[in-house]
C-alpha cells in the first residue's frame, strides 16, 4: 500500500535518469501521481477514504463524534496505542512479529508506578551495603519522576534486547519467542501489582504525562515552530539536490506541502483550543512520528532494516550485521512498548492486575497493519502507527458514543482489520502487474 | 593484459560434512583477463567463488591478492581488497530503490547518522551513465519493478562502482533473452578492456568462447586444467568438463 518514499523525493517515473534536466513542473508531477494510483499504488488513499466514511457514518447516528471535546478524547485514546506501534512498524519491517508488547507496556507502566512510589527496596542487601546507599534507592516517598521514568524505560528495552537475543542467538522464530514473552511479562505484572490489585500514581508529571494540556498559546508556538522547521528541511533538501543536478519536486509542490500541513495543524490546534487544549500525549505522539521516521528512512540503521525485511541474503552478503539489527530492533519494540505503557498508566492514573491484557496487543499490531505496514517485511512507514491507531480509535470512540457492546466493536475493529488487509493485497497484485512502483 | 595474477587461490579445499566440496583447487585472474569458471552442477564452482568472497572461509588453502597473502573472513574484507560478486540471484532488495541497491551496506553518509542521499543519488547515475546502462528511467525506481536485464545492469554496475580490481559474475546471461545476453556480453568485455580481472561462471560455453581469454574446468571438486581460449575448443573443454583427468579418487579422504 504505502512505498518507502512517496511525498518526499524525487518523483520517479517520469524523472529524467541523467543529471541537469532538474525539475519538472506540477503538472506533471500530478500525472505521475495518478499513473500511480491507477496503477495500484494507493499511498495513504485508502486510509483517509476509510476516516472520511467513519466520520460520516458516526456524525449522522450521533453528533457528539465531531465535537472539539470528542476530539481531544479521542488524541488522548489513540496516544498508547500510537506508541506502541512505531516499534510494531519497525518489527514488522523486519518480516517478525512481536507479541509481547502488550505486557511490556505494562511492565514500563507498573514498573514506573511502583520506582515512584517505593523505589527499589535493597535491604535484603544490608550486609554488603551501607545503609545510605539503601535508602537513597528506596527513599521515603520513592524515586523522583526523572529517575523512575527513564528506569522503568530502561527496563522495557533490557526485555526487548533479551528477546532479540534469544532469537538471533538460538535462531529461533520471534513469533515463540515473544509468545513465551507475553506469558512471562504477564506473570510479571500480576506478582508485581500484586494483592492490593490497583496502585495509584501520585506524581505530578507522571499523570500529566496522558492528561496534561497545553496553553492556548503555546499550542500555537509549538504548531508553528513545527511547521517552520518542517519548511526549513524541505528547503535544505530542494537545495543539496539543485546544487548536485539531481531532479527535484517542482517548487510549487513543496509550497502546496507545507501550506497544507500548514491548515491541518492551524485547525488541529484551533479545535484542540476550543476544549481543554493541546493534549501533551499530541506532541509526544508527533515528536517520536518525526525522530522514528528519520531513523527508519534517513540513517543506515533504517536502511538496513528495510534491506533485511525485503532481502534477507542480500542484505547479509552486502555485509550487513544482520543479527545485530534484529536485537535492535526488538530493543526498540521493547523501548516504544514500555512508552506506550507510560501514557497507558499515567491516563489512568493507575495500574492494575490488568493492565496490558485485553486488546491491547492486537490493536497496536492492528494500527500497524491497517496503516499500511506488511506483515511480510520491508514495505512501510513509521506514518502507518499514528494513521493505523487513528481508525482503530476513531471506530472504537464512535461505537461507545452510540453504545455498542463490545462485542459489536471487536467484530467492527476485525471486519475493518480485514478491508485494510484486503486492500493491501490486492493493491500489491495491481502493482506487480503494471510492474511500477 | 600484466601476467602477474592479481587474485590467486592455492590448493584450495573445502568440505561439508561428508561432502569434498572443492579438493586442493588452485585458480588465479590477471588484470585485463576475462576468466572463465566452467564446470558440471556441484563441479564446484560456486563454493570456490564463495570462499573468494568470504561468504565463508576455506578449510584449507592459500589466497593471495596483488601478490600478497591474505585472509578473507567476512564478504567486507572481500570488498576492502576490490573483489566484488555478481550472484545468480543477483542479491538486490527488492523493496528498495536503484540507489538504495547500488550502495547496500556502504551507504554514504553526511554525518555518522546521516544518509547522504544526494551524494549516493548522483555516483549511482553517473555509474549507470558510464556503462552504458540506458534502459532504467529514474534511479529512484524501485528494484522490483525492473526487467531481468535491467537487474543485472544495476548488480553489475554495483560491483563495479567501488573501484574493484576483481568482478566474479555468476551465470550473468542464465536468465537473459538474446538481446540482453548481447548487452551483458560486451559490459563484459568493456569491464575487461578498463583492466579490470573478471571471472564469469557459465554453462553457455558460446558465450564463454566470445568473451574468455582463459578457461578454468573443474570437475568434482578439482582443476582438472585451465586453457587458453584461442588455442582451444569447445570439443576440448566439453572433454575436460565430462572426463578431465582427477588428481584425488572422490570419496577418499585426504591425508
Amino acid at each position: 500500500m504505502s512505498t518507502i518514499e512517496e511525498t518526499t523525493r524525487t518523483p520517479k517515473h517520469e524523472s529524467p535518469l541523467l543529471a541537469g534536466q532538474s525539475s519538472q513542473s506540477l503538472n506533471e508531477h500530478f500525472q505521475g501521481y495518478m499513473r500511480r494510483l491507477k496503477s495500484g499504488d494507493l499511498g495513504s488513499m485508502p486510509i483517509i477514504l476509510g476516516l472520511v466514511v467513519i466520520a460520516i457514518i458516526f456524525q449522522t447516528q450521533n453528533d457528539n463524534f465531531l465535537t472539539p471535546r470528542n476530539f481531544v478524547n479521542l488524541v488522548l485514546q489513540m496516544a498508547g496505542i500510537t506508541v506502541i506501534a512505531y516499534g510494531i512498524v519497525f518489527v514488522l519491517l523486519l518480516g517478525e512479529i512481536d507479541l509481547s508488547v502488550g505486557f511490556v507496556s505494562a511492565v514500563g507502566g507498573v514498573g514506573m508506578t511502583i520506582l515512584l512510589r517505593s523505589g527499589v527496596d535493597l535491604s535484603f542487601l544490608s550486609f554488603i551495603l551501607p545503609d545510605s546507599v539503601i535508602s537513597a534507592f528506596a527513599p521515603e516517598g520513592g524515586w523522583a519522576w526523572y529517575v523512575a521514568i527513564p528506569t522503568a524505560l530502561l527496563l522495557t528495552a533490557a526485555i526487548g534486547f533479551l528477546h532479540g537475543m534469544i532469537i538471533t542467538l538460538f535462531q529461533l522464530p520471534s513469533f515463540v519467542v515473544t509468545l513465551a514473552g507475553l506469558l512471562a511479562w504477564n506473570g510479571v505484572v500480576l506478582i508485581l501489582v500484586g494483592q492490593g490489585g490497583t496502585i495509584i500514581i501520585q506524581d505530578r508529571v507522571a499523570v500529566g504525562l496522558g492528561n496534561a494540556f497545553l496553553p492556548d498559546t503555546w499550542g500555537w508556538i509549538v504548531m508553528f515552530g513545527a511547521i517552520g522547521l518542517y519548511a526549513l528541511n524541505l528547503a535544505l533538501r530542494y537545495r543539496t539536490r539543485t546544487k548536485q543536478g539531481l531532479a527535484t519536486k517542482p517548487i510549487t509542490l513543496l509550497a502546496l506541502q507545507v501550506a497544507v500541513l500548514a491548515v491541518l495543524g492551524i485547525i488541529f490546534v484551533y479545535i484542540a483550543n476550543q476544549d481543554r487544549g493541546v493534549p501533551v500525549v499530541g506532541i509526544i505522539m508527533v515528536v517520536w512520528l518525526v525522530v522514528l521516521t528519520f531513523l527508519a528512512e534517513r540513517t543506515r540503521f533504517g536502511r538496513y532494516v528495510y534491506a533485511i525485511g525485503g532481502n534477507k541474503e542480500a542484505a547479509r552478503r552486502a555485509g550487513i550485521p544482520v543479527e545485530r539489527i534484529r536485537v535492535l530492533v526488538f530493543t526498540i519494540s521493547g523501548f516504544m512498548a514500555g512508552f506506550g505503557g507510560l501514557i497507558l498508566a499515567s491516563r489512568l492514573r493507575s495500574v492494575a492486575t490488568n493492565a496490558g491484557g485485553g486488546n491491547l496487543l492486537l490493536n497496536a499490531i492492528a494500527a500497524a497493519v491497517i496503516g499500511g505496514t506488511s506483515l511480510f517485511g520491508g514495505r512501510g512507514r513509521v506514518n502507518s502507527a499514528i494513521l493505523g491507531a487513528l481508525i482503530i480509535a476513531s471506530v472504537d470512540n464512535g461505537m461507545g458514543l452510540l453504545g455498542l457492546s463490545s462485542g459489536n466493536k471487536f467484530i467492527i475493529t476485525a471486519l475493518v482489520l480485514l478491508a485494510a488487509v484486503v486492500i493491501d493485497a490486492v493493491s500489491r497484485r495491481r502493482q506487480e502487474q503494471s510492474g511500477i512502483r | 593484459m600484466s601476467e602477474q595474477p592479481i587474485l590467486e587461490i592455492k590448493k584450495a579445499s573445502k568440505s561439508f560434512g561428508a561432502v569434498q566440496a572443492l579438493i586442493e583447487v588452485d585458480f588465479e585472474v590477471r588484470p585485463g583477463e576475462v576468466m572463465a569458471l566452467v564446470g558440471d552442477n556441484g563441479a564446484g564452482k560456486s563454493t570456490l567463488i564463495k570462499g573468494i568472497a568470504g561468504i565463508y572461509a576455506f578449510d584449507k588453502g592459500e589466497i593471495y591478492f596483488e601478490g600478497k597473502r591474505v585472509h578473507i573472513h567476512g564478504p567486507r574484507d572481500a570488498a576492502a581488497l576490490g573483489i566484488e560478486v555478481v550472484y545468480q540471484d543477483l542479491a538486490l532488495a527488492d523493496n528498495l530503490d536503484v540507489v538504495a541497491n547500488m550502495f547496500l551496506g556502504r551507504e554514504l553518509v553526511q554525518a555518522p547518522w546521516r544518509l547522504d542521499e544526494a551524494a549516493m543519488e548522483r555516483a549511482t547515475v553517473e555509474t549507470l551513465d558510464s556503462l552504458a546502462v540506458t534502459t532504467i528511467q529514474s534511479a529512484r525506481q524501485i528494484v522490483a519493478g525492473l526487467s531481468g536485464g535491467q537487474r543485472q545492469a544495476i548488480a553489475v554496475a554495483k560491483a563495479v562502482m567501488w573501484n574493484s580490481k576483481v568482478v566474479i559474475l555468476d551465470e550473468p546471461t542464465a536468465a537473459l533473452g538474446v538481446a540482453q545476453t548481447r548487452q551483458v556480453l560486451d559490459l563484459v568485455t568493456r569491464l575487461a578492456d578498463t583492466g579490470l580481472a573478471v571471472v564469469i561462471i557459465s554453462h553457455n560455453l558460446h558465450d564463454i568462447f566470445e568473451v574468455a581469454h582463459r578457461i578454468t574446468v573443474l570437475r568434482l571438486g578439482q582443476n582438472v586444467g585451465t586453457y587458453v581460449t584461442a588455442e582451444s575448443d569447445q570439443q576440448e573443454i566439453v572433454h575436460a568438463i565430462t572426463a578431465g583427468e582427477l588428481q584425488f579418487v572422490p570419496g577418499m579422504a585426504q591425508e
